[in-house]
């Protein structure tokens, strides 16, 4: 594939389709500048701050787009707020929609057939391969992202956070948590 | 079980490959030429022999989409692959995606919402049935949902119609509603009791019940 990528670029380069430093710009942009952090500064926000909660359940395109963070793949958002007894988790069985603007690019067992066609049937053994065992009576609210709407879990906030900030709080949440098939870590 | 368990990678590398970031970068900008919508590259990429799409890797399938598109748009030939560099011209394109334009690209995106002047037909705690419909082309109803009896619990105004945005017509929309289907509807008593399975779904592919 290298080298059929490689001639690719080479022909749309020649024939000026594409500007290879427009491709270099790309990549860093998700190399470096779009990911993870950026949601779990939106969780983290979230836990702290009741009316910004408020604003992402009404409106999370908005709340979102407040701090900072909007654009490809992550146009039109939606908030999904865990709770006791019920836990949410994102998947696209179609292809691998993923909300890029909060969570940067998609790992590769979210773009895998096992999981983009286990997690509707299965949710709860796939949960299971994650480490993730919730109490039997949990119910499993599973979203298939399949229009253009992108979706970020809000995990429940860890027990014995009240005195850490908004930077502390975001240091808890991780990749996995937002997506569903994670937990938030307890604080160190 | 079907394709095995869920495989989580210890350390996680964004690109398993310097091509990989090039597939990314060169799909992202040559969309930017502004030829073909998200749902056309969608089908470009998923209209394939399943042997080849469960076969390919994720970026693999990119490249074979992208190849699909310029081809099918005619700013690549045969001839221009089989060498390996540029032999046949191309038209021009409406634009070039340059360095400059990149932060923007990213930071708007291309958002899908239309306002429509149609009212809805579904309205949330409404009980829909997912049409059993079967397109020969793209569409986005899973077809795991066909046939299956669900609730609408959102409703988002109208979004571009991906059926139709794929072949090339981007002003149709329709409304678009979230609706939550039982486990046991879709999976019989094999589904999880404690499970519901949410899809976003465009007003065509519902029916009232």
């Amino acid at each position: 594939m290298a080298a059929r990528t490689r001639a690719l670029e080479t022909i749309l380069v020649g024939k000026g389709l594409v500007d290879p430093a427009a491709v270099d710009a790309l990549i860093e942009t998700y190399e470096t500048r779009v990911g993870p952090r950026n949601g779990a500064r939106v969780v983290a926000k979230a836990w702290m701050d009741p009316s910004f909660a408020q604003w992402l359940r009404s409106d999370a395109t908005a709340a979102i787009a407040s701090l900072g963070y909007s654009g490809r793949q992550g146009e039109h958002m939606r908030a999904l707020f865990n709770g006791d007894g019920v836990h949410n988790l994102v998947v696209c069985t179609l292809c691998s929609c993923y909300p890029w603007s909060v969570l940067g690019l998609p790992p590769v067992w979210y773009k895998s057939p096992p999981y983009r066609s286990r997690a509707v049937i299965d949710p709860r053994r796939v949960l299971g391969e994650f480490g993730v065992v919730l109490p039997a009576e949990t119910r499993i609210e599973v979203w298939d992202s399949t229009a253009e709407l992108r979706y970020l879990v809000i995990p429940q906030r860890p027990p014995n956070t009240d005195d850490l900030d908004e930077e502390q709080l975001a240091a808890l949440v991780t990749r996995d948590s937002m997506i569903g098939t994670g937990f938030p870590r307890a604080r160190p | 079980m079907g394709f095995g368990p869920v495989a989580p990678e210890p350390n996680e590398p964004m690109f398993h490959a310097d091509w990989e970031k090039r597939a990314l970068g060169l799909t992202i900008a040559a969309g930017g030429m502004g030829h073909w919508s998200i749902d056309e590259s969608r089908f470009a990429r998923e209209n394939r022999h399943p042997a080849d799409y469960y076969s390919s890797s994720y970026y693999e399938i990119w490249i074979k989409g992208l190849e699909t598109l310029l081809l099918q748009h005619g700013f690549i030939t045969v001839a221009d692959l089989a060498a390996g560099r540029p032999v046949d011209p191309s038209p021009t394109p409406r634009r070039v995606l340059r360095e400059e334009a990149v932060a923007t690209l990213v930071s708007v995106g291309t958002p899908c919402d239309r306002l429509l002047s149609a009212s809805p037909e579904f309205a949330i705690g409404d009980r829909v049935r997912a049409r059993n419909i079967n397109p020969a082309r793209h569409t986005r109803l899973p077809r795991y949902a066909r046939g299956k009896v669900g609730l609408v619990v959102a409703m988002h105004g109208g979004f571009v119609f991906p059926d139709a945005n794929a072949e090339g017509d981007r002003s149709a929309a329709q409304h678009l509603y979230t609706v939550r289907f039982a486990a046991a509807e879709l999976w019989g008593p094999q589904g999880d009791v404690r499970s519901d399975v949410h899809i976003d779904a465009w007003e065509s592919y519902l029916e009232p019940v």
